[in-house]
């Protein structure tokens, strides 16, 4: 669970804005998959499209990637300053 | 063989090509979308093979080209975001790497995602394998005002790159020459730069591989060389044999491969008059099979000394190369043998799959090790359980150097076309009319080009050829002529004329694809398609299916998951085709009247309802409600290929005319023989037995043994239904069938026949598509059981119902 105020979920976070990955949440399969596309703690992550229901897009590493939001529900993030 | 006793022995050794030619093996690895398939199919053209990998449903492509007069063998490997085992795809990616050992690997990368596309170059530099890199979409860099440093790029890797543009085939000749001079040189492609690793699981890496090292399989290139002493072959018969077997080194850092390392040595000596060949006319062909039996017992007991038991060794394939030096007496030669060995890998490589978590590798292992050993390693692996995200970072710390060194951005603020194209084809509301818009365009060519194309090769072409077939063979006894006209060319020809419909959808499949789009569609459709507990992937496929169940089968592929793959094409068969919507088409206003068009409509949404009830249910028993991860690279729309668009037509097409020459033509010619034998009258044929011997079967859903007969006849093919009831009722579909069928049965029946009819063992050339694409026969076998049980149970059930109403 995300342990400070800063903290969220991927899935949470609104169109357009940038976020920092934090952290993946246990599951080793899923995170094999993801750090391969790019997803690794640091990375900067743009919303590009979140409607708050069904799947989402993000921009990562100049990629873009479509996540179930279950999927999404998994990774931790970080606004950015 | 006579040439022995004045030339010496080594006439003899010229068995088979002796300059040691062999053709090089190029592999080309790549992610999805970076333009790996037009570099393969820029250079292969219509030259390739495509099949499957050898006990994997996954497509196989290799072909052979040559160029400056040279020929190559190019592997399209699968495209792979990474070597780690998530999917088949990385397995045999990797496989083939160690296994194989192509002579070169070609890195497609690609100019304008450089970040992201290095991943896999980052895992490809830690195999014994010579990487040449392809910096392809050098022109869309350019569009989108990007620069990469190619020389500045080859330094920071250490590896041969060379800038392509794959699309307008640039770059295509030097990259080429390249391949070639690597080759030449190893030491060209030899030590790339390797990704460091944080320091600990460094370390650990380290501590693994020590108890690891003595129990990986490893890899051997063994090379018997013999020599034969003395000036006259005929009187000096002792020679000496030596083995040499050397390992690839286990690779030091992930990165090089020696050769110098030590080496295996296995000495024979033989003696006059052992082994055959050593007797007058001596020739080496006895001492080589004698040679070989040698050669494979020690194989073995190097396979025992190595652990690597339970492996069946064989030989693939022996080069005799010769040396005669200015034809002196003694004579060389060497004689090699290639052996199929486990894959051997290096074992740090090894090591750092295990702290990687990758599946395979622990599974290998883990039945490898002795437990205490395992017990340590498994230790050290939960001690370090963030390694996976660690050395992935790892990489891309590395990559981002490199990038940072090589490639100079514009600054964002411009929207991309790709952008602006999403707002609308990935909305959730607009994204469903964007998407009903281009199926609606496939249907309208479907029906102004694909149905009437048909109807005119069945009028125009399969009736007027068993016309001319049938007049050209009146005087051959009349089976025979049945056979032509009505068992090869009723049957394989009408399966033949929906060769128009599949490629208009192959074309439209591989146009949507091609384009980017085929991403978007997955997209929208991932809500509903999520009940079935499948994913928007599975969606465009299911969709051909309306147009023929072939195409939406074989186009299956684009799923990833194998489950979610089994499962699409289990249901796939519940989406009404055209053959089936003709039978309807034509049987529903002959028992229903004015209220056909209701019943037409009731049958395919009952069909579609019970597609989603099966994909619910199956996936629930079968697959135990596993859905893999929804995770899909939303492409760039770029405009289509057409060479790669044509070939993937021209390749299914191609795979399905394959099958009708041959499944279907048996099956096609059996039915036939049913139908006809004994008697040459269907009324009184085997099938017509065994339709009245089915008919307690038959009564429960309410059929006569003619509408049983009617329905086993549509197994080649749907239209067949038709047909068989015309010569049951002595009438043609053109001349009051209608009005017969109408009177003979009631609505109950009527209705039953038309369920069971929808539902029915799909035809023929599906089946034989749903084992091509399966590369099994029990999901064969399940699916046409499932299917029998199905529309059988489905028939009794509504014939009842109906009988009530």
């Amino acid at each position: 669970m995300p342990n400070n105020a800063d903290q969220s979920f991927l899935s949470e976070i609104p169109t357009g804005t940038n976020v920092i990955l934090d952290s993946l949440c246990e599951g080793n399969e899923l995170n094999r998959r993801l750090t391969s596309l790019g997803f690794t703690p640091g990375i900067g992550i743009e919303i590009v499209q979140n409607y708050g229901f069904g799947p989402m897009i993000v921009n990562v590493r100049g990629t873009r990637i479509a996540l179930g939001r279950g999927e999404a529900a998994k990774i931790f993030v970080q606004k950015e300053e | 063989m006579n040439d022995c006793h004045s030339s010496g022995p080594s006439e003899v050794l010229l068995l088979e090509p002796v300059d040691g030619k062999k053709i090089p093996i190029i592999a080309l690895a790549g992610q999805p979308n970076m333009g790996k398939s037009t570099l393969f199919n820029l250079l292969t053209g219509l030259n390739q093979h495509v099949g499957n990998w050898p006990g994997k449903t996954v497509e196989q492509r290799s072909g052979t080209f040559t160029l400056d007069s040279k020929t190559y063998h190019l592997v399209d490997l699968p495209g792979t975001y990474s070597l780690t085992a998530n999917s088949p795809e990385e397995v045999i990616a990797r496989e083939f790497i160690l296994t194989e050992k192509p002579d070169v690997v070609i890195a497609v990368v690609s100019a304008a995602n450089l970040e992201r596309s290095l991943y896999l170059v980052s895992e490809l530099v830690c195999l014994p394998a010579p990487v040449v890199v392809a910096l392809n979409m050098m022109d869309v860099a350019k569009q989108e005002g990007m620069t990469v440093d190619t020389v500045a790029l080859s330094k920071a890797l250490n590896l041969p790159v060379i800038p392509i543009t794959a699309t307008k085939a640039l770059g295509v000749r030097e990259l080429l020459q390249m391949v070639d001079k690597v080759m030449e040189d190893h030491h060209l492609s030899a030590e790339p730069n390797i990704p460091e690793i944080r320091v600990d699981v460094s370390q650990a890496i380290d501590e693994v591989e020590a108890l690891i090292g003595d129990y990986v399989p490893m890899n051997y290139r063994f090379e018997l060389r013999g020599w034969h002493h003395g000036h006259n072959p005929v009187h000096h018969r002792s020679r000496t044999y030596a083995f040499f077997g050397i390992p690839h080194e286990p690779i030091a850092n992930g990165g090089n491969f020696g050769h110098q390392v030590h080496e295996h040595h296995f000495q024979i000596e033989s003696e006059a008059g052992r082994a055959g060949g050593f007797e007058a006319g001596a020739d080496f062909r006895g001492d080589i099979a004698h040679l070989h039996h040698r050669y494979r017992h020690e194989m073995r007991s190097l396979a025992r000394e190595q652990r690597i038991q339970g492996r069946s060794i064989h030989d693939r394939h022996a080069n005799f190369v010769r040396f005669d030096p200015e034809r002196s007496t003694e004579t060389r030669f060497s004689h090699s043998f290639q052996l199929h060995q486990p894959p051997g890998y290096p074992s740090r490589w090894v090591a750092l799959k295990l702290l990687e978590g990758d599946t395979e590798i622990t599974k290998m292992m883990k039945a490898l090790l002795p437990d205490e050993i395992w017990q340590k390693v498994h230790a050290i692996l939960l001690k370090h359980d963030d390694a996976m995200v660690a050395v992935a970072s790892g990489r891309y710390n590395w990559i981002s150097e490199i990038v940072q060194k090589t490639v100079e951005k514009p600054k964002m603020g411009q929207i991309s076309i790709t952008e602006r194209l999403d707002r609308v084809a990935t909305h959730p509301v607009w994204g469903l009319f964007v998407l009903a818009g281009i199926l609606g365009l496939v249907f309208w060519l479907t029906f102004t080009i694909g149905s009437p194309a048909q109807a005119w090769l069945d009028t125009q072409f399969v009736s007027r050829l068993g016309n001319l077939v049938s007049a050209a063979m009146v005087s051959s006894p009349a089976w025979l002529r049945s056979l032509f006209v009505n068992g090869i060319i009723g049957g394989v020809g009408s399966v033949i004329t929906f060769l128009p419909i599949l490629i208009i959808f192959f074309a439209s499949f591989g146009f949507l694809e091609d384009v980017g789009y085929m991403a978007r569609a997955a997209y929208v459709m991932d809500n509903i398609m999520h009940m079935m507990g499948l994913h928007g992937k599975s969606f465009l496929p299911l969709f051909l299916g309306f147009g023929c169940n072939v195409p939406a089968i074989m186009g299956t592929r684009v799923i990833d998951s194998k489950p979610a793959r089994i499962l699409t094409i289990l249901i796939a068969p519940l989406v009404p085709c055209t053959a089936r919507m003709a039978v309807i088409a034509f049987l529903a206003p002959t028992f229903f009247g004015k209220q056909a068009f209701l019943v037409s409509w009731g049958l395919i949404l009952f069909s579609i309802f019970l597609l989603v009830v099966l994909g619910v249910l199956l996936n629930k028993i079968i697959f135990k409600g596993e859905r893999s991860a929804f995770i899909m690279e939303m492409p760039l729309y770029h405009i289509p290929n057409i060479r790669t668009v044509g070939l993937l037509v021209w390749q299914r097409s191609g795979s399905f005319l394959k099958k009708a020459g041959t499944t279907i033509l048996v099956a096609s010619v059996i039915i036939w023989g049913l139908s006809y034998l004994p008697y040459g009258n269907l009324n009184t044929s085997y099938l017509a037995i065994f339709g009245k011997w089915l008919s307690p079967v038959g009564k429960l859903m309410g059929f006569d043994w003619r509408l049983t007969v009617a329905l086993i006849s549509s197994f080649p093919a749907k239209e067949n239904a038709i047909a068989t009831l015309g010569v049951l009722f002595g009438t043609s579909a053109n001349s009051g069938l209608a009005a017969i069928l109408g009177s003979s049965f009631s609505g109950a029946s009527a209705i039953s026949f038309l369920v069971v009819t929808m539902l029915f063992i799909p035809c023929l050339a599906t089946v034989a598509i749903i084992k091509q694409e399966t590369n099994s026969f029990r999901w064969t076998a399940f699916s046409v059981l499932m299917f029998l049980v199905l529309s059988t149970s489905m028939g009794m059930i509504v014939y009842h119902i109906a009988l009530l109403v």
